[in-house]
């Protein structure tokens, strides 16, 4: 199994990577039992993704896709945000191997769980904007291998 | 300290000694006879093997005529397994004993037999991976055909107690098979005082090359026959013999009968100064046996991290190690073998194993210890569950 060269460094140097105290939409995806847990925490302001910090548990391609994530959506608009595919975050890094795109998936889901969680701080109810928050169930992200197989 | 290579695999693979090169040479250059052949050229193929069949053979205390050259360690498993299982001499007996933890060569196998409709019970070890004699003793029926246990652990580097084992198998009058790929080498071996009927072993884990085994099969055992063609090895393993890999296998073996005390209590201080230091790592556990463990293996599992970002980032700094993380095996569950002492998923996906060899030094573990507490920094600082 090999990882691609952006893969690599955003394993070695992690964008974004760290704690944010004062986020005001933050969301956790995963668990312990499977192997990667990831935390997204961002501030929002009018709308506005104006910053993003991510914090994982996992192997090199959770870490990796995590980090990609938040450059994909720095600066973005919360519904350009909520448009992120796990898709764009492989293609950014020049594809996983099969047996990592569920680390993809994760790293959409982290966002989408922030989002939700950014909505209902507000009051609002995420279900018709968002859809599926991502928290429905305990290790649903799919470790299947090569479904969304990339190259 | 400065950047520098630390092999720290040895248990996955080893570096041939160039003692054992140098004696291989010319059977890949000059000596390049068939060693059935009846002019001269293939007598010193013969002559080599015949030579090389005696060391492999000393080392573990067999006659020379119980050795039989194989392909790999992985080859001797399934001959002992499937040629015992449907061997004529098993007398048609369907049931199988091995434990959770073995090697997939032996564990596949096995699950492949209990396909063709034989039974296989798997036993369970303690939390230290070690078999119990009277779980064994209670898993034992009137049909078992035989008992495989592993002579040592290759992830958590426990080993059994092969000779007690031995015994009790000898008594029931069961066939005693163990793998001791990991132990062959490492720690004293002797199938007759131990009571082996069938042993297994590799080449590439003691310093030989990869891509040729052995098997010791007790003067009296007929093992139904794996690979058919001519009569090579007696007719019990067919195909031209691997002449320049078996007289390695042999210079491996002869170097490791003269050196393995030595390098016993080399090893052993080397790892336990590499255990003292992980171990004291906040959140950090050593897996597998306090003592009774191979000489060189060091197994850990480290909290609130996971196993492949660490092999990843010990690789950035020049260090060779191995997990069994789940993201290692490619699928949800983290090694077999961590989750047969007990472990849960959670504590299992943190796992690390460094097995250390003979060109490492002092300063190697030195280093290790320095760089492994960076880099479990570096993963704790970034990991969302780490708490101190």
């Amino acid at each position: 199994m090999n990882y691609s060269k952006k893969v690599m460094d955003h394993f070695a140097h992690p964008r974004n990577v760290g704690d944010m105290p004062d986020a005001n939409a933050v969301g956790t995806v995963g668990n312990q039992k499977c192997g990667d847990i990831m935390k997204m925490m961002m501030k929002i302001e009018n709308d506005i993704i104006v910053d993003c910090k991510f914090q994982t548990f996992g192997c090199g391609a959770a870490v990796a896709t995590s980090s990609m994530a938040t450059e994909l959506v720095k600066g973005k608009t919360v519904q350009e945000a909520l448009q992120l595919s796990n898709k764009a975050v492989m293609e950014a890094l020049d594809g996983l191997p099969p047996v990592k795109v569920h680390c993809s998936v994760l790293a959409e889901e982290a966002i989408r769980a922030a989002l939700v969680d950014y909505y209902k701080r507000q009051g609002i109810d995420p279900e018709p904007i968002v859809g599926c928050s991502g928290e429905c169930s305990e290790c649903h992200h799919d470790h299947g291998h090569g479904e969304e197989e990339e190259e | 300290m400065e950047d520098r290579f630390v092999y720290a695999d040895n248990a996955a693979t080893t570096p041939i000694d160039p003692r054992v090169l140098e004696k291989m040479m010319p059977f890949l250059t000059t000596e390049y006879g068939n060693a059935s052949t009846l002019y001269s050229l293939g007598h010193s193929s013969h002559d080599a093997m015949e030579e090389a069949r005696k060391e492999v053979a000393l080392l573990m205390n067999a006659d020379p005529g119980e050795i039989y050259f194989t392909g790999c360690g992985s080859e001797s498993d399934n001959m002992a397994l499937r040629g015992w299982m449907h061997s004529k001499q098993n007398k048609g007996k369907k049931h199988l004993i091995t434990t959770c933890i073995e090697h997939h060569a032996i564990l596949h196998t096995a699950q492949a037999l209990e396909k063709e409709g034989f039974e296989v019970t798997y036993l369970p070890v303690d939390k230290h991976g070690m078999v119990e004699l009277e779980v064994l003793e209670k898993a034992i029926r009137p049909d078992t055909a035989m008992v495989s246990v592993m002579f040592a652990n290759n992830e958590i580097g426990t080993v059994n107690p092969i000779a007690e084992i031995g015994k009790l198998c000898r008594e029931k009058g069961i066939i005693f098979h163990t793998d001791a790929v990991q132990a062959y080498g490492h720690v004293p071996v002797d199938v007759k005082a131990m009571n082996i009927d069938i042993l297994s072993i590799s080449g590439h884990k003691i310093n030989a090359p990869k891509g040729v085994g052995a098997i010791y099969i007790r003067k009296g055992i007929l093992l139904n026959q794996l690979i058919t063609g001519g009569g090579q090895e007696k007719g019990r393993r067919a195909g031209t013999e691997n002449i320049a890999s078996i007289v390695g296998l042999g210079e491996a073996a002869r170097i490791k009968r003269e050196t393995m005390e030595e390098e016993t209590a080399y090893l052993r201080k080397l790892s336990r100064k590499l255990i003292d230091g992980v171990t004291k790592f906040p959140q950090t556990i050593l897996t597998g046996h306090p003592t009774e463990r191979l000489p060189g293996t060091c197994s850990f599992c480290i909290n609130a991290i996971e196993g492949e970002s660490l092999v990843l980032m010990l690789d950035f700094n020049g260090i060779c190690a191995s997990t069994g993380s789940a993201c290692s095996t490619g699928s949800l569950d983290p090694s077999h073998v961590l989750l047969g002492i007990g472990l849960t998923h959670e504590i299992a996906h943190g796992s690390l194993r460094l097995t250390l060899g003979m060109q490492n030094t002092e300063e190697d573990v030195d280093y290790i210890l320095e760089r492994l507490e960076q880099v479990v920094k570096t993963l704790r600082a970034m990991s969302p569950i780490w708490h101190e």
